[in-house]
């Protein structure tokens, strides 16, 4: 039970780009800059990011991408630049339409699962049709019928899953992950990149993915952004065909294409 | 599911082995004798005592007038120990204004304030109350204040991304995650506060289960002086057990509660 990996069936035609609504906004980011102190972690990111486009964002560890997202996502704010969401203000975010998922679910161990995922309704949480929406949510990542129960005695994809309903139930317009995938087995991220794919494949939000591995990145982003120095060192657009087959010789050249890359830049940085 | 049960029987069940033993043993050894009656009256004797007191009414007075100093002195206390714990958990400058000279206070043993306390209120109840809300003030201030402070930041950002308000991040995110703290504190307090009225009620007093364990023994009725042990004990346990069961409740989420 524990360990249990429910692969969810990938619905091919939902995943045609022309199938579905695209409800995300698009993103600019214009010469962004992040210190902490002396240390200057991005120093003017410049990049777009079109309306329910799948971004991957890689990088070594410490480069700032968590900084990035949290920037995004109104956590902390930026020391220089700019970014705009679709047509809000500048550097203003919109808590109802950015979501943010962790590596940890950051569940409340003291309400049930479906009261997790209502957490999720933000200011919507008063509308009538709220407890439906949760529900349905959460027969969408497959854990319907474990609603009543704690957390904590989920497994940790059930929970990341868990979380994901939480992120999704207030039909977000951008959704950015950090390394929502990092804590889990092999076997059930591969079922989880699946079923992340297919969320987005269903609901066109704009997804924001943050990842150590880059064969995630490219088998579920349309572009990845590479990040070395505070500066995106490389924007790969990726146009293979999905559902993408991880291993496949696109993938694995695409793959060794940003590896190359990020070892470059690692190669360079040992000798500084 | 039958054998189950009969299996939870018998586990509560040898719970019970050795305290009945020792007092078997105990009413063994008086009856033959062995221990005067004078030093220690055997349990029978003590039931008896019991029984004349409860009969006389003598007894439900006593208890019910001990037992509502300790409910007061526990909620005044307590209420003031949680309020202050949260405020000085949930924010840095009460803290910096008030811990520090609490703190300071914490390091006088209240039970050492008796003289004064006569002095200021005489024998009368409040003076029992006010020791009691004073030794369970601590336990529950402290514990609270921790149990705020130690709630998960990432929960309490999790929070703020769903855009919770103030109120609701204290009572769905900050509250739920300092009960367990918090239960640790009453727990801790509750010890405190029978210790505290025994000893004030045997020292200062009129009414109540210490002053009929005093009055018995200006007479040398030691099965009282017992009885009020053994009662002492007994409400000490109660008052633990529902604690408990208040703790089991509230936190059925915590693993450490889950049965099976
Ligand atoms: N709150 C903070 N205060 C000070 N420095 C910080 C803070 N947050 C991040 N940093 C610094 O910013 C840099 C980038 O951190 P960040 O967490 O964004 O890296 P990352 O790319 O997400 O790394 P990883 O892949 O290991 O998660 C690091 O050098 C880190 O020490
Ligand atoms: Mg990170």
């Amino acid at each position: 039970m524990n360990t249990r990996v429910e692969i969810p069936s990938i619905q091919r035609e939902t995943l045609k780009p022309a199938a579905r609504p695209i409800a995300g906004l698009p993103i600019q980011v214009e010469g962004l800059k992040k210190s902490f102190g002396d240390n200057e972690v991005l120093r003017g990111l410049e990049f777009e990011i079109n309306a329910g486009e799948f971004i991957a964002i890689v990088g070594r560890s410490g480069c700032g991408k968590s900084t990035l997202l949290r920037l995004l996502v109104g956590l902390d704010a930026a020391t220089g630049g700019s970014f705009r969401i679709g047509d809000d203000e500048p550097n203003a975010v919109d808590r109802d339409q950015v979501r943010v998922m962790f590596q940890e679910p950051r569940l409340l161990p003291w309400a049930s699962v479906l009261a997790n995922v209502e957490v999720g309704l933000g200011a919507q949480r008063r509308s009538p049709d709220g407890r439906r929406r949760a529900l349905d949510t959460l027969q969408r990542v497959g854990l319907l019928e474990r609603r009543a129960e704690w957390p904590s005695v989920l497994s940790g994809g059930q929970k990341q899953r868990v979380a994901l309903s939480r992120a999704l139930v207030s039909r977000p317009r951008v959704l950015a992950f950090d390394e929502p995938l990092g804590a889990l087995d092999a076997l059930t991220r591969i079922s989880m990149q699946r079923l992340l794919e297919q969320v987005w494949a269903d609901q066109g939000f704009t997804a924001l993915l943050v990842t150590h591995d880059v064969a995630e990145a490219v088998t579920l982003a349309d572009r990845v952004l590479v990040i070395e120095d505070g500066r995106i060192s490389l924007d790969l657009r990726i146009d293979l065909p999905r559902p993408r087959e991880r291993g496949s010789a696109d993938v694995a050249a695409l793959e060794g294409r940003i590896l190359r890359e990020l070892f470059k830049n690692a190669r360079a940085g040992d000798d500084a | 599911m039958s054998a189950k049960r009969a299996a939870f029987d018998l586990k509560n069940l040898t719970q019970w082995i050795l305290p009945v033993a020792i007092i078997a043993i105990w009413q063994l050894l008086s009856s033959v004798g062995f221990i005067p009656e004078r030093v220690l009256p055997s349990p029978a004797a003590v039931v008896l005592a019991g029984w004349k007191l409860l009969l006389s009414g003598e007894l439900l007075t006593n208890m019910w007038v001990s037992f509502r100093r300790a409910i007061i002195g526990l909620v005044i206390g307590g209420g003031i120990g949680f309020s202050l714990g949260l405020a000085n958990g949930l924010s840095r400058r009460s803290e910096r204004v008030l811990d520090s000279t609490l703190q300071m206070v914490r390091n006088i043993p209240h039970l050492a304030m008796i003289p004064l306390v006569i002095l200021w209120f005489g024998i009368d109840e409040t003076a029992k109350i006010f020791l009691v809300a004073v030794g369970v003030f601590f336990p529950i201030y402290i514990n609270t204040q921790h149990g705020i402070r130690n709630v998960d930041a990432q929960l309490v950002e999790m929070g703020h991304t769903y855009g919770m308000t103030p109120a609701e991040l204290f009572w769905r995110v900050y509250l739920p995650g300092a009960l367990p703290s918090i239960f640790v504190g009453l727990r801790y307090a509750l010890g405190i506060m029978w210790l505290t009225l025994i000893v004030a009620e045997t020292i200062a007093a009129s009414s109540g289960i210490g002053y009929m364990a005093m009055q018995a023994r200006e007479f040398l009725l030691v099965d009282i002086v017992v009885l009020s042990i053994v009662i002492y004990a007994l409400l000490g346990k109660l008052a633990d057990s529902l604690a408990r069961l208040l703790e089991r409740a509230c936190l059925s989420w915590h693993p450490a509660f889950q049965r099976n």
